[in-house]
This record gives structure tokens, sequence and C-alpha cells, in this order.
């Protein structure tokens, strides 16, 4: 019954897209097991929260009216990204208040856009995956997700039922890691510092497996990792619920 | 006070690199933070609480001259004075008027972050007059010569050992072999050396949490009752107080009391809540003789209407600097003028100019802890990115920035061409990083791989490889 299937958009997020297209995969993957048709609209680039965060409203108008027309008509539209799920969600509305027309369907797209794993768990009432993974894995709340979208649930929820995977607490798990995209170049000094917490709290809950849902946070906090040597290995939630387990992030080897 | 907000980057480096404050930084992370976390978990209608306090600040923001002209009208009835200030300067000289016809030689001051902000300190000294700060906190910046840090624990930025030693290095009539290790020890230090300059002072200068309408009254807070003290003993009590402190009534100002606490420290309620109403009447047992409220405005009421006026609710409980990554890392002082923090962040810009306080709002992940906390629900973040929007317009930012910007958001909006580009990307950047697995120094991201390396990318992009899948699903 092709035709009961909802039809979803993966908007692939623009780190995702660059750095690590195995996380895109492990969402399709995820998304076709729960039960969807999984499309991903040619016309996608970023979110355009750098412009946002920059001060440069025009851009990001311009860039939010892309992908507000790229993404129309799909059922969903799923984002491996607290961060960028959260763009769009809660701030693409507030974008257009003299633009009454474009605001509504940024409305109705905020309405559609779900992130990865809280639409697994809360759209799709997927309650557990079928991965294997051997360590002890703790789980960093990226900002966005757990503040703009609430996630917070719904990843550990799916990771119990991975084989082999046990899940600790860290301490202060819900703080930042100090990455906030420009900000860690802008700011590196002290965004330094804040990962430097990070990863001191990430070593002493004894996991082995840093796992959260944001590209971002996660390149910052393996390249903090793996600066001191850490053996800790980084990965994006999403492969390890689909049991993509390639090398980690910042391991030799990648695909190519 | 002189601003160094401009120099908030040196500010900061400068910060990471002092060991003691780094210390003293490690205990407020934990301390506050979990405090308020208890408080808040014990108050089961705690949201509805939030929610009346912000709907109290709303209504009486959107009536502020009624309100203000009310509360006038109150302190006149009583004897009192209130001293209508555009600026700092004026405040300033209302302030000072009064002590020379006093002949004022020392006053005595409680905590008050608009004392701050007009620089006080400095212009009563520079006219003869000798303040005594008598809160601990303030007392210890004063003796040595140090803005705040914090707006409710203005010395949380030094250790228990920089303390001892200012104190031993500024008390030295006393022992000098004398224990000084505890925070009980230096308190009734500081108490023994306070007490008669209470006594002594002519003046006592206070600030205020909160202006009540209704009464006339100014209300304020304190653990460690100084400011009943300062207030009470000398012959003129002087209230300093920005201009969105007034409340329409006493339960209103209560109903915020018990939010502010429980964010501030922790606290159900503060130890001393102290309302003052006018001068000493004939049959009180004591009281000022006089009563004078300097009220400043320093631009708070360009803010009214404006994308900016939500901040006029907050009531400086601190809780968006307890809760702040930035703050946690580089403490107070680090930005440069009286107000630290995300509150800093977005009132220092309206207050000294985005030109010179432009970094503040600039130096935010976006967490956005700070709004999650803040018991008046003010957006914190969207009023940085507001500040952003205004910097950005005047073409405030470097030019390489902008330029990079620029350059990036000509891809981004091409999508068709943002795929090679990006496909290329992930091949050049994947080939080369292959064998590391990360890269160690970056052109581009200089900043960053001082201290962290860069996950190399895996080497083609997502949309180049999909477009091969789906191909291949075709053809089969
Ligand atoms: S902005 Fe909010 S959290 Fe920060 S000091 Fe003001 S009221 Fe408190």
């Amino acid at each position: 019954m092709p035709d009961s299937k909802p039809r979803v958009a993966l908007f692939v997020t623009c780190l995702v897209d660059l750095f690590r297209p195995s996380v895109g995969f492990a969402a399709v993957k995820l998304l076709e097991d729960a039960g969807c048709a999984v499309e991903v609209p040619g016309a996608q680039s970023c979110c355009g929260q750098p412009a946002y965060n920059s001060g440069d409203r025009r851009s990001t108008q311009a860039i939010a009216r892309q992908v507000i027309a790229a993404f129309a008509g799909y059922d969903y539209v799923v984002v491996p990204s607290g961060s960028c799920g959260g763009m769009i969600k809660a701030h693409y509305p507030a974008l257009f208040a003299d633009d009454p027309a474009t605001a509504e369907q940024a409305r109705d797209l905020a309405g559609r856009t779900y992130e990865l794993v809280s639409f697994l768990v809360d759209v799709m009432k997927v309650e557990r995956v079928s991965a294997r993974y051997d360590g002890v894995a703790t789980y960093h709340d990226s900002c966005s997700g757990l503040r703009e979208l609430g996630v917070k649930s719904q990843p550990r929820r799916l990771l119990a039922s991975v084989e082999g995977l046990t899940l600790k607490e860290m301490r202060d798990g819900e703080v930042c890691c100090g990455f906030g995209g420009t900000f860690a170049v802008k700011y590196a000094d002290i965004s330094d510092k804040i990962v430097e917490e990070k990863t001191d709290n990430i070593r002493t809950s004894g996991a082995d497996t840093l796992l959260a849902g944001d590209m971002g946070c996660l390149l910052n906090i393996a390249g903090k990792l793996e600066r001191a040597g850490d053996p800790t290995r980084v990965r994006h939630v999403a492969e390890v619920l689909a049991g993509i387990a390639g090398p980690a992030l910042g391991e030799p080897g990648g695909e190519s | 006070m002189k601003a160094t907000s401009r120099a908030f980057k040196d500010n900061a480096r400068r910060a990471l690199g002092d060991p003691q404050l780094q210390k003293a930084l490690l205990n407020l992370r934990t301390g506050f933070a979990e405090r308020r976390a208890h408080a808040v978990s014990q108050l089961p209608e705690w949201e509805k609480l939030r929610d009346e306090a912000v709907a109290i600040k709303r209504h009486t923001l959107a009536n502020l001259d009624f309100y203000l002209e009310a509360f006038e009208q109150k302190v006149t009835a009583q004897g009192g004075q209130v001293h209508w200030c555009r600026d700092a300067a004026e405040a300033n000289a209302a302030v000072l008027a009064i002590c020379r016809r006093l002949d004022a030689q020392t006053v005595t001051k409680g905590k008050s972050m608009v004392g701050e902000e007009m620089g006080l300190n400095d212009h009563l000294e520079a006219n003869g007059v000798t303040p005594v700060e008598t809160d601990l906190g303030e007392y210890i910046i004063q003796i040595r010569h140090e803005p705040p840090s914090h707006i409710i624990a203005p010395a949380v930025h030094l250790t228990k050992e920089q303390i001892g030693e200012s104190f031993r290095a500024t008390h030295r009539a006393l022992d000098p072999a004398r224990r000084l290790e505890d925070a009980r020890q230096m308190c009734d230090e500081a108490r023994a050396i306070l007490r008669p300059r209470f006594l002594a002072a002519d003046v006592g200068i206070t600030g205020a949490n909160f202006l009540v309408a209704e009464t006339g009254s100014s209300i304020i807070v304190t653990n460690e009752g100084n400011g009943d003290l300062t207030q009470t003993l000398p012959k003129a009590h002087i209230v300093l107080a920005s201009l969105e402190k007034v409340v329409p009534t006493l339960e209103d100002a209560s109903t915020i009391l018990r939010v502010l606490a429980r964010s501030a420290t922790g606290q159900e309620f503060s130890a001393y809540t102290t309302v003052s109403t006018g001068p000493r009447r004939p049959d009180d047992a004591d009281g000022p003789g006089e009563y004078h409220v300097v009220l400043l405005d320093n631009g708070r009421s360009a803010l009214l209407g404006g994308e900016f006026e939500d901040m006029l609710r907050c009531i400086r409980c601190a809780a968006c600097l307890n809760h702040c990554p930035v703050y946690q890392a580089i403490g107070g002082q680090s930005y440069g003028w009286v107000y630290p923090g995300p509150m800093g962040a977005v009132l220092t810009p309206s207050l000294i100019g985005v030109e010179a306080a432009g970094n503040l709002p600039n130096a935010s992940t976006f967490c956005g802890r700070c709004e999650q906390v803040c018991p008046m629900k003010i957006p914190l973040p969207r009023m940085m990115r507001h500040w952003r929007e205004r910097e950005f317009e005047r073409h405030l930012p470097p030019r390489t920035y902008r330029l990079g910007l620029a350059a990036w958001a000509f891809f981004v909006e091409r999508p068709a061409l943002y795929r090679r580009a990006a496909d290329w990307g992930a091949r050049i950047l994947g080939y080369v990083g292959r064998a590391r697995g990360r890269f160690r120094a970056l052109p581009l991201a200089a900043g960053w791989t001082r201290t962290r390396d860069l996950p190399a990318p895996e080497g083609r992009s997502f949309m180049s490889l999909w477009a091969e899948r789906v191909a291949a699903r075709k053809r089969a």
C-alpha cells in the first residue's frame, strides 16, 4: 500500500551534506523502516542560520523563502538536527511579520517540520529500533533541540532498545557545548573553554561514546576530544539507531 | 562608570587565563544553579507565579507614566521628594546637592546597580564626600577599586584568599597575626569596621528593588541587613532607582519578590525585606530626617514600545548570568560595564550604544538557557539577535566577515551551484583529511584549530551520493 505511506521530505542540513553523508543515509533508513516514503528535494542547501545569527535578515528571508518553496506539498519535513529544525519551526514564521502570505506558508511549513528522532517517536510512534552497538554511550542534549523542540526523552527511549548499548548520563548534559555556529570561530577562546567543560563531563561519565543529534555540536566536541588524544567515539545518534557505524567522527578512513 | 566593553575580546582572553578567577567561577557554576533548581522544584505553582509576575510588569510598563506620577504624589504627600533625572549626570548632581546642603562628609551606601551605572562613588569622592559601601561584596570591591562582576554578588569573581589579602592590606590597625580564613571571620571583621561608619554617616544611599505607587514606598531586599542601618541612621535617605522599578501595589511587589528570591539565591524569601515610606514621622522611634528618590531614566524610556521593551521587565535576579555558559567562562568584568551576562548583553547596548557594546550581544551561543530560567520570561536571545541586526544594518561587523557572509549567501541562495560546490568541498577536504580523519590546522578556521581539531568530511556530499543512488534505483 505505497499510497498510504506519509510522504516525508528530508532536509539534510548543510553540515551533514558536507561532513557526514552517512547521517543522511541513516536518517533515510530510519524513516523508511518507520514506514515513510522518503524524498530529498534537490533545491536545498542550508536553513540560513549563519545569516540569521549574524543579523543579516534579508539573506535569511531569501533563504527561508527558498526552503518554503522546496518543501511545499510534503506531509512532513524531517531534519537530522535540532538546530536547523528549530530554525524552521520556531524562527521562520517570525521572519515574515510584514508579509502575511509568506508568514502563512512559513507557519504551514513549521507545522509539518520535525527533528528526526522526535519525529520517529512522537509522530511515527516508533518504540524500538533493531540495531546493535557495543559500548557505553552518553547523550548530549543540543540546545535548540532541547529548548526549542523538546527533544529529550525520545532519543533515550530509542537508544534503550539498541542491543549492546548502555546509556549513562553525564553531569550538565543540558548545558551548551560552546559551538554556537559562527560563535565558535568569532569567539574561539570562549567557545573552547565551554567545550572543555563539556568534554570533562563526558570523560567523567565513564562513557566510551558521545552521541548527540546535531552535527555542529558533534564536530565541536569531537574536535576537542581528538586534540586531547581522548579515544571517546563521537557519533550522530541516527548512525547508532540505524546500525550504520563506519568510522566515528574524526577517525581515519572515511569512505571516499 | 567607564566602559571597557569595546575591549571585550581582550578582557575575555585575560579572564580565561586568570587562574584565581577561574577558581572563583568554578564555585559559582554549581552553587547558584543548583539552589535555584531546588527552590523551583519545591514550588508547584512556579509557572503560575511567573506568569503573574510577567503580567504585573507588562501592565505597569504599559501605564508607566501613570504609575510613576502616582508614586511621586504619594512620596510628596509623605514629606519626601522625587528627583526626575534624565541621565547619570543629572542624578549625580541631585545626590551631590543633597549631600552639600546637609554638609555631609561621609555617606553609607547599600548595594545599588543604578549607583554603579551613575558612577556615583567617583563623583562623590571627586567632590569631597566619602562613600562607604556597606554590602559586604560591594565593600570588598570598593577597597580593591574594582567594578562589580555580578549584579547580586559583586565580588563573586574573587577567591577567599584574595579577599583575605585585601582585608589585611586595608585594615592595618588590626592584629596582622589574626585568623582570616573563612567567610564568617571576614564578615565579622567587615562588620566591626563598618559599625562606627554607620553611626558617623550623614547620608545613607540605597538602591531599590521596587517602588510602590500605591504607598509611595521603596523596597529593598538584602541578606545582610546593612540596608536598614544605611537608611535609618543618617539625616537623609536617598533611594537610587531606575524608572522601571515601579509596581502598582504592595501586593504586586510581594508576588514578584517570591520569584525574585528563588531565582536569585534559591531562597524562598530574602533575609531582609525593607519597606521605606517617607522620612521619619514625629512619633517614629527612628528614621531619616529626609527621604529622596532619585529616579533615573538614562535611556530606558526610549525602549518603551520598541523591540527592547521586554527588557524593562528585568528584576535583576541574575539567574540569566548564573546559567550562562559564556558568563561562567569569563566572569562579569569582561563585559566591561555595569551589567554582565545575557541581561547585560541586551541592556548595555541600549544604555551606552551598540558601537561601544556590540561584542556583547554577539558573544552568545544562543543556547537559550537564560530565557528558560528568566523569571520574567524575557526573550534574551531574540533581543541579542535584534542588536545583531541593527549592527548589520549599520555595517558595523568587520568587512571581511560581511564579505564572507555575502559569498556564502550567494551559493546558498543558488542550490544547484551550491550542490556542486559542496560536493567538491567534501571531495577535496575529505581527500586531504582522510588519512588522519581530521585537521589540526585550517587557514579559515584558525581560531577553532588552535585548540581543537576539525573532523574531516567523509569525502562526498550527501546530495551527490543521493543523486547517484536515485539514478541507480531508476536503472534497476
Ligand atoms: S533578564 Fe531575567 S534572569 Fe536575567 S536578571 Fe533580569 S529578570 Fe533575572
